[in-house]
């Protein structure tokens, strides 16, 4: 490298993520050390959230500086595919970016990327699960660069209360692929005089990051419950004996979810109605793996009780301040925007109010407009208490009897098909991920789920139902 | 007040002779002004040439006491119609903007000036936004430059070689009489590097002093018989001696004279000149110090071509390839004709080696030479590459990244109250403008039908005249003042147009920088804000006006815009949605909390969450939305497959997450964290004995559950 009288830096950076400040520490560190330094880029509106390329250009004079005939270097003014030495980039998909381009080249370019993801709008607004496939991107970046450096650039700014530039940075010169020493990016750090310590901080990190394996985000992997009641220890044992192993860790989840949404005689209907299923199933289990997972689902529907309950609980106030940030000395109000329907408070009632409070003009208009609920504030501590205590009577509720026939339903359709299509059987369970959302989006929800039933039964086939649910997930 | 401040860059205009100015380009061509006694600057913000209008803003002192007059004008055309300053005096006047846009504007002053011609130096900097980020229709200004016969300087894009052009292109222009045009592409604008810099110098006449001694000459004035005798001024005076000049002062360049190839050479724009060089260099024709193997004729002075300098390159040659980015290739054609006219029998080649459209980066040209010289100069072609691109499966994970709303900005909520209503209305025709609401055309809002230009919303809307569903219109405040309340308002009223206009009124124009206008909420030193938009559209017969000052309340926003929409009263119908761009407002107010924070005071800090236990993953809070804060993330629930809506730290808790979970009735995940910190001994005491009670409460409603637990 210290042959070389030119390096070629491309940096690929979301608007806001410094990469140009990345781009104005690298050209100091190489100024101090008598290289001539060129930066470009394009911010323009993609400053604006969008992706951008900073482009960096060392190189030294002719004949080592002051040279006999003082030639100047002509520098490019963006990158080269196949003439870049090192790519930068702030985020996984901008790894795959910098190889979709040809930034990175098999056996010349240091790759330093992070793997942690900044979804894009197209992923984030789909109605299902539209998130990109990083492990191909993991594979392009190892394939087409000389050595790839990946590893976390979100958590390990976290970690140091940092921005991602200065972790960019430690690892541009923990990975040695420019041939200035530590001190000298540190120095750039210093002279730039904002922040200082955080950035050092990051940017050791970075550092020390750089000389590790490649890392992919880390995910906590949930664990499978193990019952702590009687109640839960005669369920577990009954969905052992009665269940293939392919659906236990589902079935061990559900149950756990169903007793913590009402109780262990629910949980128990949940295990009946899953044993049903299971008596149609064979090997691999397929079918009774995802109806332990969608019945489940199902049974545990979102209605203002539960709702009411998940918000007051103890574990939930925790959540919220950790996920806020709150310190010590800190004062943190929780306030939920709730709009809750006529509709939906009917049918949390009890069958007979619900029914009579169901033609209510006047609590209609008391509903017309959301509530900001200060769930921190001890009036709406208790008003909130107060409805998760309709799990009381939720047996009794209007929408309880409605669910109930919804499932039944759904769950003979699917014991229906299992007699002759196991498939189909299973694509019919899984129609359930369509059920989504409150209000009008829950409702507009049931309408695609029932287009898929119709579906079914008119004949169509299990990889037919598969792409039509798969597309409606996809849909925005 | 600009997105940031520049009053580092300022210090650097003040360096002296001999001392290196590290910087970027713009800034080095903001020095040159200077060092070249300008005496007037004026010009309009805009991508890539913003820096120079903000550097100047923030250089009030220094141009001060250099005495130099220095406007952020209104439009570019306001800022053509200064150069009048240069036609009967000898003031040298530069002016600016982002082009081809602003020239479009500017084009009919530019027009006048370039018809009766100048005495002191007129340069025009025009940020050329053509390429990769660019955000506007691709043009050529070079079109401009020839229809009205003004000196199109394209220098090589180092620093050096950009300070010097704008010396030599206000003598340039002083010796023809002639306004001069420098153009500078993007990278270039924004391209660090050095250069030796010289003294500042004040102007040797300034403006003021040209006012106190006024000077008439009819002949200078754009009207018959002057108008006439203009173009034969232009045709038998000042065209030769714009050429004299440019070949005298050999303003262009030549490069690989002694070549071991005299057969072929290269035509190259100046401001192309690295990237050509860098694809030689390649090629192994040339090293990375510019000794080429290929002749090659460098323009830094893209027009006019000097003739006699075009023969003596092609003289000898049986081909030369032209590389001349963008379309038509009016270099090519030029050439061609030069050529002919001398009755060289070289072959001009150009566009059918190279690609017609699109930026040509050192690869494109790369690849273009490389067909050059398999056709001309067989010898020296490299062998063909073959392209390994991604496989399709893979690059097809790689989603594309649509500049968006920045996160917390008040426009979001404008458009989200538009999905509303369009939901109940059905669709509507909508013309958009320029600025940042144009984002609305992009996901997920997909709002928006047509853009006619800056400050034209209004106006692209004028021919809707609706039976039953009217047209909406949006403006940016921006816009409006360059323009739109004559092109749209006063257009509207006056026609009795029934269209609704929005006009979005952030207090900046936010999408060029953040730079202070008329209707500013800010308190500026130097200039006069705060007037208000509404006044102005009422001033101009506007009757049927409404003024949300909080654009976050979404269910307001969309009231008003049905009522607009269905309203009976008759004529144009104006909304003024302001709330302060959050870029700039998160600017200011964090450097205050921190302020207050460092003292120990009290401050308080808004963000929004999603219970990921309640949040079903429909996302539809996030088409509603888009924020960058607003995300996804992995479903902590084992049984669930989709992920989760995630609200990321970077929260500044505009409130539209809530707003719109209440006027579109979503799902009650989202909740409001007010956070205060240092908070006061009452807040403290009532934090105190709630968080015992609900504690308590809380405590029991545990055990319970765990006894019917799993």
């Amino acid at each position: 490298m210290t042959q070389k009288n030119r390096i070629a830096i491309a940096i690929l950076a979301l608007g806001g993520q410094g990469g140009g400040v990345l781009a104005e520490w690298i050209q100091y560190v190489a100024r101090e050390a008598g290289w001539l330094a060129q930066g470009t880029s394009v911010p323009g509106v993609a400053q604006r959230t969008g992706s951008t390329v900073y482009y960096v250009e060392l190189a030294r004079p002719d004949k080592g500086g002051a040279g006999a005939d003082g030639r100047m270097p002509i520098m490019a003014q963006m990158p080269m595919p196949g003439d870049v030495d090192v790519v930068v980039a702030s985020e996984l998909m901008e790894t795959g970016r910098a190889v979709l381009r040809g930034f990175s080249t098999a056996g010349k370019t240091t790759l330093i990327g992070s793997t942690h993801r900044i979804y894009a709008i197209s992923e984030k607004q789909v109605a299902g699960d539209g998130r990109g496939n990083g492990e191909k991107i993991l594979a392009a970046a190892r394939e087409r660069s000389a050595r790839f450096i990946g590893f976390d650039m979100e958590a390990a700014t976290e970690r140091t209360h940092s921005v991602i530039s200065a972790i960019m940075f430690g690892a541009l010169a923990g990975s040695g692929a420019l041939p200035f020493p530590r001190e000298a990016f540190e120095a750039a750090i210093h002279h730039s005089g904002k922040a200082v310590k955080s950035n050092l901080a990051g940017f050791a990190e970075g550092f020390a990051r750089a000389q590790g394996e490649i890392a992919m985000p880390q995910e906590a992997a949930p664990e499978i419950p193990t019952p702590t009641t009687t109640m839960g220890k005669v369920l577990a044992a009954r969905a052992r004996a009665g269940l293939p192993d392919a659906a236990l860790a589902n079935a061990l989840h559900g149950l756990a979810k169903l007793m913590d949404y009402q109780d262990g005689d629910y949980a128990a209907l949940y295990l009946d109605r899953l044993e049903r299923i299971a008596a149609m199933d064979r090997a691999p289990f397929d079918l009774t793996q995802e109806a332990a997972r969608h019945l489940a689902l199902w049974m545990a529907y979102e209605d203002t009780i539960r709702v009411a309950d998940l918000k007051v609980r103890a574990a939930r106030f925790e959540r919220v301040r950790d996920e806020v940030k709150v310190k010590d000395g800190q004062v943190l109000t929780v306030t939920e925007f709730m709009h809750p329907r006529l509709q939906e408070v009917a049918e949390s009632l009890p069958g007979w109010l619900g029914r009579r409070v169901m033609g209510s003009a006047w609590l209609d208009r008391a509903l017309s407009k959301g509530r900001h609920v200060e769930t921190t504030s001890l009036r709406w501590f208790i008003a909130l208490r107060l409805v998760a205590m309709g799990r009381g009577w939720r047996r009794s509720t209007l929408r309880y009897a409605q669910e109930q026939g919804r499932i039944e339903a759904w769950l003979d359709r699917a014991q229906k098909a299992a007699e002759t299509d196991l498939a189909l059987a299973t694509e019919i369970i899984r129609a359930q991920r369509l059920i989504k959302g409150y209000g009008d989006t829950f409702e507009r929800s049931l309408e695609r789920f029932a287009a898929i039933m119709a579906q079914a039964d008119a004949g169509t086939g299990a990889d037919a139902l598969r792409a039509a649910r798969e597309g409606l997930l996809k849909a925005a | 007040m600009a997105e940031r401040s520049f009053k580092s860059e300022v210090k650097k205009l003040t360096a002296g002779e001999g001392e290196v100015f590290t910087g970027e380009g713009i800034l080095a061509v903001t020095k040159g002004l200077l060092q070249s006694g300008v005496a007037y600057v004026g010009g309009y913000q805009g991508s890539p040439i913003s820096h120079l209008m903000d550097v100047f803003a923030d250089a009030n002192d220094l141009l001060a006491s250099l005495g130099v007059h220095f406007e952020a004008s209104a439009s570019e055309a306001t800022a053509a119609a200064m150069l009048a300053a240069s036609v009967n005096y000898p003031l040298r006047g530069a002016v600016t903007w982002k082009s081809v846009v602003g020239t479009n504007v500017a084009s009919d002053a530019l027009s006048n000036v370039a018809s009766g011609g100048v005495k002191g130096g007129a340069l025009i900097i025009v940020g050329e936004d053509y390429g990769e980020g660019s955000s506007i229709m691709q043009e050529r200004t070079h079109a401009f430059a020839m229809k009205s016969q003004m000196w199109l300087i394209d220098p090589r894009p180092n620093l050096t070689s950009m300070v010097d052009a704008v010396e030599q292109g206000f003598r340039l222009s002083e010796a023809s009489n002639t306004p001069v045009m420098l153009q500078l592409r993007v990278r270039s604008c924004h391209m660090t590097g050095s250069f030796i810099a010289k003294d500042n110098v004040r102007p040797a006449m300034t403006v003021g002093e040209a006012a106190s001694a006024p000077i008439r000459d009819l002949q200078r004035i754009v009207l018959p018989p002057a108008n006439f005798q203009h173009e034969v001024e232009k045709i038998e005076q000042r065209w030769p001696a714009g050429i004299a000049y440019v070949r005298d002062n050999k303003l262009n360049e030549w490069f690989g004279q002694d070549s071991d190839t005299p057969e072929i050479g290269i035509i190259v724009q100046g401001g192309l000149y690295n990237n050509l060089n860098r694809a030689m260099e390649l090629l192994d024709l040339a090293d990375a110090y510019g000794s080429s193997r290929i002749a090659v004729y460098c323009l830094n002075v893209a027009y006019p071509l000097i003739p006699e300098e075009v023969s003596a390159f092609c003289a000898g040659k049986q081909a030369v390839l032209v590389v001349e980015e963008g379309q038509p290739e009016f270099i090519e054609h030029e050439l061609n004709t030069l050529i002919r006219r001398a009755d060289l029998q070289t072959r001009i080649v150009g566009k059918d080696m190279l690609p017609r459209s699109g930026e040509y980066s050192a690869a494109v040209i790369r690849d273009g030479l490389g067909k050059f010289l398999r056709a001309h100069a067989p010898h020296l072609a490299p062998a063909e590459a073959k392209p390994d691109p991604l496989p399709r499966d893979v690059a097809m994970e790689i989603p594309q990244r649509p500049a968006g709303f920045c996160t917390g900005c008040p426009e979001r909520p404008v458009f989200a109250a538009m999905k509303l209503v369009e939901k109940e209305l059905g669709p509507t025709h909508v013309s958009a403008d320029i600025g940042c609401h144009l984002f609305s055309i992009l996901p997920p809002f997909d709002i928006g039908n047509t853009t006619m230009g800056y400050g034209l919303g209004a106006a692209g809307a004028s021919a809707f005249k609706p039976k039953d569903k009217r047209a909406i219109a949006v403006m940016g405040d921006g816009g409006f003042w360059h323009n739109g309340l004559t092109s749209g308002i006063g257009n509207a009223v006056f026609n009795k147009d029934d269209t609704v206009t929005l006009i979005i009124d952030n207090g900046y124009s936010a999408a060029t920088g953040g730079q202070d206008i008329l209707s500013s909420r800010a308190d500026n030193p130097v200039r006069v804000t705060k007037n208000p938009i509404a006044k102005a559209v009422q001033g101009v017969g506007a009757k049927w006006v409404r003024l949300v000052e909080r654009t976050y309340d979404v269910a307001k926003m969309r009231d008003l815009l049905r009522e607009a929409m269905t309203s009976s009263e008759k004529g144009p119908k104006v909304i003024v949605a302001q709330s302060e761009c959050m870029l700039n407002k998160q600017r200011r107010v964090k450097r205050e909390q921190g302020k207050v924070l460092a003292n120990g005071g009290r401050v308080v800090r808004e963000r929004f969450g999603v219970d990921s236990d309640t949040c079903t993953g429909d996302h539809a809070c996030i088409r509603l939305s888009g924020c960058p804060s607003l995300t996804i993330k992995s479903n902590p629930d084992p049984l669930r497959q989709d992920p989760v809506t995630h609200v990321e730290n970077s929260c500044v808790g505009c409130g539209l997450c809530g707003e719109n979970a209440h006027a579109a009735i979503l799902c009650p995940s989202f909740y409001r964290a007010r956070i205060v910190s240092n908070p006061t001994g009452w807040e403290k005491f009532r934090q105190g004995w709630r968080a015992r009670i609900v504690g308590w409460m809380q405590a029991r409603d545990n055990r319970a559950r765990m006894a019917r637990a799993f």
